[in-house]
């Protein structure tokens, strides 16, 4: 096999806060491989927007990456330059963020927005950089694109913008787009509009995408992999059919049980007993610890990443079957 | 149930438009013969919706469909533009103060968003005891007791009383909501969203959690959301909103398995489920317009795919398609 778009090893993003040290993102190790699906699963304060930060390289102080390495094509990112940065993010890797009323600017028409996006990598004419915004908002589903591309944000609707964002994503045709949660906010008509044109454009253009969502069922109709992240770890890893219909760790499991479906109507739903632990004072050993009804004394130490036969990667002691 | 007893709570046309009234250089741009209207949202338009004593209604829609508007005007929270509410059979409108009192203290509401929805300067026992207290359901020397059977119901450690809201995670925070509601012993809730602001795992406790005061407390429910798959958990009967009126009323199994109107078919086709995989996305076209200027006709015939002639003129009534079931579409007129 070749080797993957991006490799992630051993990263270890931590927020230096007065309290304490943050371990938002906890020794993570990842890999995606061109057009590729990678669904990023986590509950809030699970590290995963943190993860897709990470790879952008926009982790703000008092965050920084304290170790471990992110490769993209070969290249190591964590050692890039701040001008570095500036040039790989947009041309190479894009994210698109959850609230697109945030990410747009209200005061800029979208046309200023987008051409900026491209005058920042290329020297194109104006005429040109229009004409791509042009094809972007067309190949996002956006309705006669020709007129809507000299509106303000505020005359979209949520759907419409988060179309924009997208849109904006793909103008310099990146190998990697990080989306963190961008339907969340969005009706079930307009998400399942978005997730239909998204799995389009990558099917197209053979881009990567990992999908950051705590959202199971999205993962299930639009990813290829999955990973779920536990307090900032990557607890298992494997393909969708593999992690949702035979869950190894017993957090997957607890996930899964805990999502309203079909069969069960009516019932009660699996409860994961306790409380997410604060990421500042981690129990010792395996995060889930207190939380897991396959608790041992073993657990006590920090579980290793194991790979097993089938390529499923989990991390636990005492996996299901 | 036999024909007899009354529903819980029963909507006979229920509508409410909000205005938006025009400002001084419109008003003078009218009065020089500008084509200037007043901005009216029909957010409901002549609902009805009986709900029977210990069913759970779910009520579905996209955003802005005006479901919200609805639980509210249920609740007595909002006053409706016109129409008329009867709770236990009698028109709350000509009600006695005493009989009034009943129906507000037993309709209770419980709100979206846990971070808002509670007094940040107040303390948990003052946010749950207050109405209480005031209602006389207890007395200042038994508050602390009654609040402990309140709070353990909920699943709050009683002995948080003295914490303020922020001290508690999202999820807490919405049981604090809960037990608010709960306080003044309601026979009936209505949640508006009330698990749309959870993560997966707090979700399922919070619905456990409504499943079981359910059960313990009789109660009649009015549950408001977004996500079909939630609803479906947890409700006997779905009604379907969309742009103000109710275009489908069945129970959870008719709807689910031969959804009747065109808008339910095409949102349960959406719905993301954990048994989909791989799913080729094919989306439902177009938008939900707004309702500043609502299409002509049925609201749905623009993204309707099987939109006839008569759809764009006249709006087609919510008539019973099956005993129990109600559908507001011409299809089944051929």
């Amino acid at each position: 096999m070749n080797s993957p778009l991006l490799d992630i090893q051993d990263l270890q993003t931590y927020f230096f806060t007065r309290e304490g040290v943050v371990k938002a993102v906890n020794n993570i190790s990842l890999a995606v491989n061109k057009g590729e699906v990678l669904g990023l699963v986590g509950e809030s304060g699970s590290g995963k927007s943190v993860t897709g930060f990470s790879i952008m390289g926009l982790v703000d102080p008092p965050g920084r990456i304290a170790g471990g390495s992110i490769k993209f094509k070969g290249q190591e990112l964590t050692t890039q330059t701040e001008e570095q940065w500036r040039a790989f993010r947009g041309s190479s890797a894009a994210m698109i963020f959850q609230d697109p009323m945030m990410t747009l600017n209200p005061v800029l028409r979208i046309d200023t927005q987008m051409t900026e996006a491209i005058h920042a990598h290329e020297n194109v004419s104006r005429k040109e950089a229009r004409a791509r915004c042009i094809e972007a908002l067309a190949m996002v589903g956006i309705p006669s694109p020709e007129e809507r591309i000299k509106s303000y944000p505020h005359q979209f609707s949520g759907g419409m913008r988060q179309r924009v964002a997208i849109a904006t994503g793909l103008l310099n045709s990146p190998d990697l787009i990080i989306a963190d949660e961008p339907t969340t906010a969005l009706d079930v008509t307009i998400q399942s509009q978005i997730l239909s044109e998204m799995q389009k454009l990558c099917r197209k253009t053979n881009m990567a995408l990992i999908w950051i969502t705590h959202d199971l069922t999205v993962i299930a109709g639009l990813a290829n992999r999955v990973a779920v992240m536990y307090a900032g770890s990557i607890v298992e890893e494997g393909s969708v059919h593999d992690v949702l219909d035979r869950p190894l760790h017993p957090y997957t499991e607890g996930l899964i049980g805990s999502v309203p479906s079909r069969n069960k109507r009516g019932e009660r739903l699996y409860q994961i007993p306790g409380m997410t632990p604060s990421l500042i004072n981690l129990p010792e050993g395996c995060p889930f610890r207190m939380r897991c009804s396959r608790n041992s004394e073993l657990c006590l130490k920090v579980p290793p990443v194991t790979i097993r036969e089938d390529g499923r990667k989990v991390c636990c002691f005492h996996p299901g079957t | 149930m036999d024909d007899t007893t009354p529903p819980f709570f029963r909507c006979e046309n229920i509508t409410r438009i909000f205005e938006k009234r025009l400002d001084f250089a419109s008003k003078i741009a009218r009065s020089m013969g500008a084509d200037i209207r007043d901005d009216r949202v029909q957010a409901v338009d002549s609902v009805n919706l009986q709900v029977m004593p210990g069913e759970v209604v779910g009520l579905v829609g996209e955003s802005g469909c005006g479901k919200s508007t609805l639980g509210r005007i249920i609740c007595g929270i909002l006053p409706q533009s016109s129409g008329k509410i009867f709770y236990k059979g009698k028109d709350v409108a000509v009600m006695t103060a005493a009989e009034k009192l009943d129906y507000e203290m037993n309709i209770q509401m419980i709100f979206q968003n846990p971070f808002a929805s509670l007094n940040p300067r107040k303390r948990v026992n003052s946010i749950i005891g207050e109405a209480a207290l005031y209602h006389g359901l207890t007395t200042t020397k038994e508050l602390d007791n009654y609040l402990e059977a309140v709070m353990d119901q909920c699943g709050l450690d009683p002995s948080y009383k003295n914490r303020y809201p922020h001290q508690f995670s999202g999820g807490q925070r919405q049981r604090i909501g809960i037990a608010r509601a709960m306080a003044v012993n309601p026979e009936c809730l209505v949640c508006d969203e009330s698990v749309a602001a959870l993560d997966v795992s707090i979700q399922a406790q919070v619905l456990n959690l409504f499943m079981d005061l359910r059960d313990q407390h009789d109660l009649t429910c009015l549950f408001i959301s977004h996500d079909l798959g939630v609803v479906e958990h947890i409700s006997d009967r779905i009604a379907v909103m969309y742009l103000g009126r109710i275009v489908e009323y069945a129970t959870v199994e008719e709807l689910f398995q031969t959804p009747f109107h065109p808008y339910t078919q095409a949102l349960l086709h959406e719905v993301p489920r954990l048994e989909k995989r791989n799913v080729a996305f094919a989306a439902l076209k177009g938008e939900i317009p707004s309702p500043l200027d609502p299409p002509s006709g049925c609201h749905f015939h623009p993204r309707c795919p099987y939109v006839m002639d008569i759809c764009k003129e006249a709006p087609p009534a919510l008539r019973e398609i099956a005993p129990g079931r109600w559908a507001c579409c011409y299809l089944d007129e051929k």
